[in-house]
């Protein structure tokens, strides 16, 4: 099996900010990795590790989670929880033995249209590198 | 006197002065090296009430778990300094008044873990047991052994820094405030001296081993959603089995979600069949929070818990810019 690899992002994207950051990427006719699966949410915060957990055990070669930038959040504190919390899902990542790189924050700002094409360009070259999620093939699936 | 005089003595007080409609304590259990939780209603009932090693029970649980019983009731309550810090946190988290319990500190040494004498003694019975400083002596019909008490605790107290409660209205005793405990640190050291495959071998060793029998669960005193993400089914989060694709994902989640909140009481380990060691991963994750954000868990009873708070200038290292 010698076919490219094209790795499958799935990306949590608020709906304030970093999705309306990706339709201005779209909008404004930017070209960015076509692995980068979207799914909007209300808040970044919105955001239960558990689908973190889900999205990358159920095959995805990196998840992202972008929101507003700190001071940002439409609900005003939503990403500081987020993240908190997401440095503690890194942590326990890390300390069971899974690849924590494969799970990326970004703060995109709804007019960050040029910054949402480069961090998904950078990131599916980060996951390219790492190559394909490992657990797909040692237990999990 | 000791502490269970003191104990009943002050059970005894507290009912006569009319400060608590029901008292939660230990008492003997129907086997030897075992204790049972005890409810006392009755000033007359104190004498039932025990405190020594048996008492593993972090009686904490009963507020969460089952909290209706509870209500309009004043409770007073004897703790360890891990039941101590449960309570804080279950008051922080406002699932008990401050105002409705009145808290009995006793001073811990540890409590033993019934598996590891079982697998001492091959799992016969044993009918007698003798503490004599820091050896502990199991005689039973055919045999008598004599284990160094390290041998005999639940691992918890092991790697116990806050034996004693920080938040009390009686203490029975000197209170002592934080310890130092190597044996923590070298718990702590030993996973982050693993590779990444290394601590994955560890991860896959360890989960495989679990049955999801949810005891661990159950008998948490952070754990009290009233339905568990592991028993939702629309959407479905974690498959049903006991493969370590699924056992990973319980053990993670439920990692998460005591992640600041855990008071290392080691009540999961002891209740695992599996003999899994729980707690390792909630201590390294305890560290990881202190680190960061400078709080551990049931010791400040203001404000929010550490994992609802945040602060503007936090470090985002791992951000990507
Ligand atoms: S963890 Fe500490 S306070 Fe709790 S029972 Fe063990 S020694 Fe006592
Ligand atoms: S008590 Fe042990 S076997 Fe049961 S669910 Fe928890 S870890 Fe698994
Ligand atoms: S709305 Fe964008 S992070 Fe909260």
């Amino acid at each position: 099996m010698n076919k490219e690899f094209v790795p499958r992002i799935t990306s949590f994207l608020c709906k304030w900010c970093s999705y309306t950051g990706a339709d201005l990427a779209g909008t404004s006719r930017l070209q960015y990795s076509a692995s980068i699966i979207p799914i909007q949410v209300m808040c970044s915060s919105r955001v239960d590790p558990v689908f973190l957990l889900k999205a990358y055990l159920s095959g995805s070669d990196g998840v992202l989670l972008g929101g507003c930038h700190p001071g940002d959040c439409h609900y005003e504190t939503g990403n500081y929880h987020t993240r908190r919390r997401f440095a503690i899902v890194r942590e326990v990542f890390e300390s069971l033995g899974l690849e924590s790189d494969r799970l990326r924050l970004s703060w995109i700002s709804a007019s960050e249209g040029p910054k949402f094409a480069r961090i998904a360009n950078e990131f599916t070259e980060e996951i390219r590198l790492l190559g394909e999620n490992p657990t797909r093939k040692s237990i999990f699936l | 006197m000791n502490v269970t005089a003191k104990l009943r003595e002050t059970i005894r007080e507290l009912f006569s002065a009319d400060k608590v409609d029901v008292f939660l304590a230990w008492e003997e259990g129907s086997l030897p090296m075992s204790s049972t939780p005890l409810f006392i209603t009755d000033g007359a009932q104190a004498d039932r009430a025990i405190f020594d090693p048996r008492c593993g029970n972090n009686l904490s649980v009963y507020f969460t778990k089952d909290s209706r019983q509870f209500r309009g009731k004043r409770v007073g309550i004897a703790v360890k300094g891990c039941d101590a810090r449960s309570l804080v946190l279950n008051i922080q988290e406002n699932q008990v008044l401050r105002d409705m319990v009145v808290i009995v500190g006793v001073p811990c040494n540890g409590v033993i873990d019934g598996k590891k004498i079982r697998r001492r003694t091959g799992g016969k019975q044993v009918t007698e047991v003798m503490e004599n400083g820091d050896s502990v002596t199991l005689k039973g019909p055919e045999f008598s052994i004599t284990l160094d008490r390290s041998e005999v605790l639940s691992s918890s107290c092991l790697r116990c820094v806050h034996p004693d409660a920080t938040e009390y209205d009686v203490f029975l005793g000197e209170a002592r405030a934080e310890v130092g405990n190597e044996n923590r640190r070298k718990a702590l050291d030993e996973v982050e001296a693993l590779s990444s495959a290394q601590r994955w071998e560890r991860t896959r060793k360890e989960y495989e081993k679990c049955i999801r029998c949810y005891a661990c669960r159950n008998v948490c005193p952070s754990c009290y959603c009233s339905e568990c993400f592991v028993d939702q089914n629309d959407p479905q989060w974690i498959g049903g089995t006991c493969d370590v694709t699924d056992t990973v994902i319980f053990h993670l989640i439920r990692n998460l979600h005591v992640a600041g909140r855990c008071v290392e009481c080691g009540a999961c380990a002891r209740a695992c069949p599996m003999d899994i060691d729980l707690l390792l991963l909630n201590l390294k994750t305890a560290e990881e929070i202190k680190k960061r954000f400078g709080d551990t868990a049931g010791i400040r009873i203001d404000g929010r818990p550490v994992m609802a708070e945040f602060r503007e200038d936090e470090k985002q290292e791992f951000i990507m810019g």
